[in-house]
């Protein structure tokens, strides 16, 4: 009985192994795939994430502690910095950052829409070469422009104001604006103007009562982006204004360099607080950012 | 169609504002640009020689121009390395059903540096390159590795690709995002064919996830190298162009001509050459966009 009966059960035995034994050696290799995987991301994400908050926390070292002690946690938690840093020049040039940056976002999102409007729903002649000519400020690199817009601004008596700032940088974020808001609307159900214009509503009610408030998702995402754009944005800010009290804030910052030359701890407190921003409505509005980058694919 | 949208008139008025301000501030400024490179003029003075081509001759002699093209295009190589080689690499493996959970975090921390300005970037990159205070020899020097460790920034030799690695720092992780993006539309049931088929995540890769994300890695390659071209900010923040001109850019290049040696019309020069290069690469990036006009 037991002779006969033993390869059977062995036989069953075997059977029951070879598909768990297999598995279990995938599963080892997936376990090593994974960790591998994990240990080299989380060495990157470190990488990325540690001279963040190396310059956050730095920002409340005082000078000595800033030179012997790189690695570690402040000595003394100096929140002194970040005051010393926002009257040093800091709240100037983040209310001259605030200021351009909400107008700029502000008209860049009226006008744009209104354009988006009128090239996703009007059928006229001439209608692609006008999306072709626009679309086509996509790709021009603002360099090229630099010194001409130099000497328009200076022409126009408008070289170092505030509109020197606004007036360029509405120029070339509304292309890519009107590029994503454009494909939005058009995907935009028609039935509802349709009726709204059977019922007497003209084009202007159609834009404010339907467009708009059915656009808000993809207005959202232009705000932000624009909205980061222009609060990023150097080159022109560094040539268009001369003034420190007219500055914003990355180009305040370089100025802040060579006025706090060896005060590394408040410099860095500038840098923080200019960062901050963006980075906690990155934060918040992840979802609408990822949104609009993706929809245009085209780096700021 | 409804006679509302068929007015011209009316579609003109809603447009026409936008395009204004495109035609004032974008286009305008191109064509004088091209002008101005045809004479000899400073910033104070109205008085303007006119030298035909001269400066494109000039230019074209001139070792800093290239020393700027070379820096360039190793921006072009690096970033096509690391932002969409090595972040198409990165996103696959998030893609990947074993670490999928994960890739919220890894995906918002990846992509953050991308929301902060250059600017500041730029600056806090020059502390961290710093010999005396800065982490990264201090990190050099924790792995044992000191004679490593040099003026990652003063050194001619190495500074540009000190310069060069920021970047990659900062942009890699958005291009990582738009390929994760591309890679969620690819069907499900290609990837349940390939795992029938017993094939490898290494062979799933090259046979499933690259071909169906083709026309997002051609259009985010474009747009890396048109960005490559159009690199200024960090350059003039961290070294203005130095040690020596070791690390000028067309970029910065321009802006010295214009702004330190007030010379405009050679700096427009630089400008046009700018206006080429990228608008070269807009076409070829329209062209490709056209293949797949979903991307």
């Amino acid at each position: 009985m037991t002779i006969k009966n033993s390869p059977i059960v062995q036989s069953n035995h075997v059977i029951e192994i070879r598909p768990s034994g297999q598995k279990n050696s995938t599963k080892i290799k997936d376990r090593i795939f994974q960790t591998v995987v994990l240990i080299w991301f989380s060495l990157f994400a470190l990488v990325i994430i540690y001279p963040i908050i190396w310059l956050g926390l730095s920002g409340l070292k005082s000078n000595s502690d800033f030179f012997l002690n790189t690695w570690k946690l402040p000595e003394e938690w100096i929140w002194s910095n970040y005051q010393a840093a926002w009257d040093a020049g800091i709240g100037q040039f983040f209310f001259n950052s605030v200021f351009v940056t909400l107008v700029s976002v502000l008209v860049v999102l009226v006008l744009g829409s209104m354009a988006a409007y009128g090239l996703s729903r009007f059928q006229f002649k001439g209608q692609n070469l006008l999306l072709v000519l626009i679309l086509s400020g996509l790709m021009l690199a603002p360099q090229v422009s630099l010194i001409p817009l130099y000497k328009l601004l200076q022409g126009l008596g408008l070289y170092n104001t505030y509109w020197a700032m606004i007036l360029p940088y509405v120029a070339f974020q509304l292309p890519f604006s009107i590029f994503l808001m454009r494909s939005y609307f058009l995907s935009i159900p028609r039935e509802l103007e349709e009726s709204a214009i059977i019922d007497g509503c003209n084009s202007w009610k159609v834009y404010r009562h339907i467009i708009v408030p059915m656009g808000k998702p993809i207005i959202t995402s232009c705000a932000l982006l624009t909205g980061m754009n222009v609060w990023n944005e150097f080159m022109f800010a560094l040539v268009f204004v001369e003034d420190s009290s007219l500055r914003t804030i990355p180009v305040g910052l370089m100025n802040l360099r060579s006025q706090l030359n060896t005060n590394f701890g408040i410099q860095l407190a500038g840098l923080a607080i200019s960062a901050l921003p963006m980075i906690i409505a990155y934060i918040l509005f992840q979802k609408q950012f990822v949104r609009g980058l993706t929809a245009g694919s085209v780096k700021g | 169609m409804i006679k509302t949208f068929q007015n011209r008139r009316t579609a003109v008025l809603y447009i026409v504002p936008a395009l204004l301000f495109i035609l004032l501030f974008v286009f305008l400024p191109i064509i004088l640009n091209l002008y101005n490179s045809l004479f000899r003029w400073n910033s104070f003075d109205a008085e303007r020689t006119f030298v035909g081509l001269e400066y494109y001759g000039r230019l074209f002699k001139d070792p800093v121009f290239f020393t700027a093209l070379k820096n360039n295009s190793l921006y072009a190589i690096a970033s096509l390395v690391f932002q969409v080689g090595a972040g198409l690499i990165i996103a696959a493996i998030l893609e990947d059903k074993l670490i999928r959970k994960f890739q919220p975090f890894f995906r918002t921390v990846f992509f953050l540096p991308s929301v902060i300005s250059i600017a500041v970037v730029g600056l806090v990159w020059q502390l961290l390159y710093n010999p005396e205070v800065g982490l990264v020899n201090g990190v050099l020097k924790a792995i044992g590795q000191e004679e490593w460790a040099r003026s990652w920034l003063g050194d001619s030799d190495v500074a540009i690709y000190a310069v060069v690695a920021v970047s990659q720092w900062q942009y890699t992780g958005y291009m990582v995002m738009l390929f994760l993006i591309a890679m969620q539309k690819i069907p499900n049931e290609y990837y349940e064919a390939a795992m029938i088929d017993g094939a490898s995540k290494i062979k799933t890769f090259f046979h499933v996830t690259v071909p169906q994300i083709k026309e997002m890695i051609l259009v985010g390659s474009v747009i890396t190298v048109i960005g490559a071209f159009k690199v200024f900010d960090e350059v003039y923040v961290m070294t203005s162009g130095g040690p020596g001109r070791s690390t000028e850019v067309l970029g910065t290049m321009l802006y010295r001509s214009a702004f330190r040696n007030d010379e405009m019309g050679y700096a427009s020069t630089i400008g046009t050459i700018v206006f080429v290069i990228t608008l070269t690469l807009s076409l070829i990036q329209m062209k490709l966009g056209k293949s797949g006009q979903e991307v």
